[in-house]
């Protein structure tokens, strides 16, 4: 599946799909709306937590799993909206320096989910700047495919906490709907979890 | 009263120290916060225990984010704030509400008695209905006595239960803010 539109934008779908195939035995947070489809399309499991609401929080949830299971690398999966909603999380995810967190930004420059409407990426504003400024380890602005190498680099084996923000198309995708019981979400990674010190 | 019994006064006038035994007793690991006055000492003690790790936010809502991540990671973690930034949560607060994850939480009350500065009133009064409002189980400590009883109580309902809790410490148990 191509990666790209007939424009060469990036499509989050097959993105998506690309970047978790290393994903090994990550922990992934979702931000609501397109970014849960997103990670639920490309296989649903138990290391997967998707947020449906509480607008924000993507990136602070991330932390605080991460700060939990530092031995185990964490990404963060999550819109431009969202992210800027958490934009003060970016301090305190560098204050807390999590080596083994990473955030994925799905950058549309829209808010897609509620009509397409314009974001306040489509400009000056720059989430990847924002994360550096703040003090994350690395970031990377993702515009194209030879930049994939770099971006898994980032998102998986780099010092956190390390940012990717990729600019894709504002495209349509049918919604892959995982679960909405957010106690099942729960418990199913807490007991992956439990068990896999156990063993 | 003798020396005794004025230490034993003290001591139990010593919230902080209470709520600080009563956190390291349930395993709780970090603490996160958007500082007040009314929280100094129990902050410092916190910042001086090498098994505990304090998270400082820019806005309360992070840390329901946080502490919600944590439990998904099997820790349990604490929000230490001001009332003003109670309402800062509102919302975030459908996140361990829907997930049934325990919300652990302590409010220095602002805007209540002796307050001097107006603009802490408005929040300051609707804490309590809101966090109701929001499913969050509250526990009022009127006393210096009460609160950490008070902490323990909602601390045990929370972790045992998957229930949002907070202990809201009275302005009159930490005195009011002085601005002359």
């Amino acid at each position: 599946m191509s990666l790209t539109d007939h424009e060469g934008q990036l499509l989050r779908r097959p993105l998506i799909a690309r970047l978790l195939a290393e994903r090994d035995d990550a922990l992934v947070v979702t931000g609501l709306g397109s970014p849960t489809y997103d990670v639920a399309a490309a296989g649903d499991r138990a290391e997967n937590f998707y947020l449906w609401g509480a607008m924000g929080l993507a990136a602070m949830t991330g932390l605080g799993l991460a700060l939990a299971q530092p031995e185990r690398r964490v990404l963060v999966v999550t819109g431009d909206g969202e992210m800027l909603m958490g934009a003060g999380s970016l301090a305190g995810i560098a204050g807390a320096a999590p080596a083994n967190l990473a955030v994925l930004v799905l950058d549309n420059e829209s808010f897609g989910e509620t009509g397409r409407q314009s974001g306040l990426t489509g400009g000056e504003t720059d989430i990847a700047a924002m994360a550096a400024a703040c003090g994350f380890a690395d970031s990377l602005s993702l515009h194209q495919e030879d930049q994939l190498a770099a971006a898994g680099e980032l998102l998986w084996r780099a010092a956190g906490p390390t940012m990717v923000v990729a600019k894709v198309a504002l495209d349509r995708e049918m919604p892959v709907l995982p679960s909405l019981d957010g106690a099942f979400l729960t418990l199913r990674m807490r007991e992956r979890l439990a068990n896999r010190q156990q063993s | 009263m003798t020396d005794d019994a004025t230490a034993a006064a003290a001591e139990s006038a010593d919230w902080s120290g209470a709520v600080f035994t009563a956190m390291k007793a349930r395993g709780i690991r970090t603490v996160a916060t958007v500082p007040d006055g009314g929280l100094v000492r129990l902050l410092n003690l916190c910042q001086d225990d090498p098994d505990l790790r304090v998270v400082t936010l820019s806005s309360e809502q992070e840390g329901v984010g946080l502490i919600s991540g944590l439990w998904l990671g099997g820790q349990r973690g604490v929000l230490l704030m001001q009332s003003s930034g109670a309402g800062n949560c509102i919302n975030a607060l459908s996140l361990p509400a829907i997930c049934r994850m325990p919300c652990l939480m302590l409010v220095t009350m602002r805007g209540e008695w002796g307050e001097q500065n107006p603009w802490q009133v408005p929040m300051g009064r609707a804490v309590e209905s809101c966090f109701t409002a929001m499913g969050v189980h509250c526990f009022r400590a009127d006393t210096a006595e009460a609160v950490g009883e008070s902490f323990a109580a909602a601390a045990d309902l929370a972790f045992n239960g998957g229930f949002s809790a907070a202990v809201l410490v009275g302005q009159r148990v930490i005195g009011a803010k002085s601005f002359q």
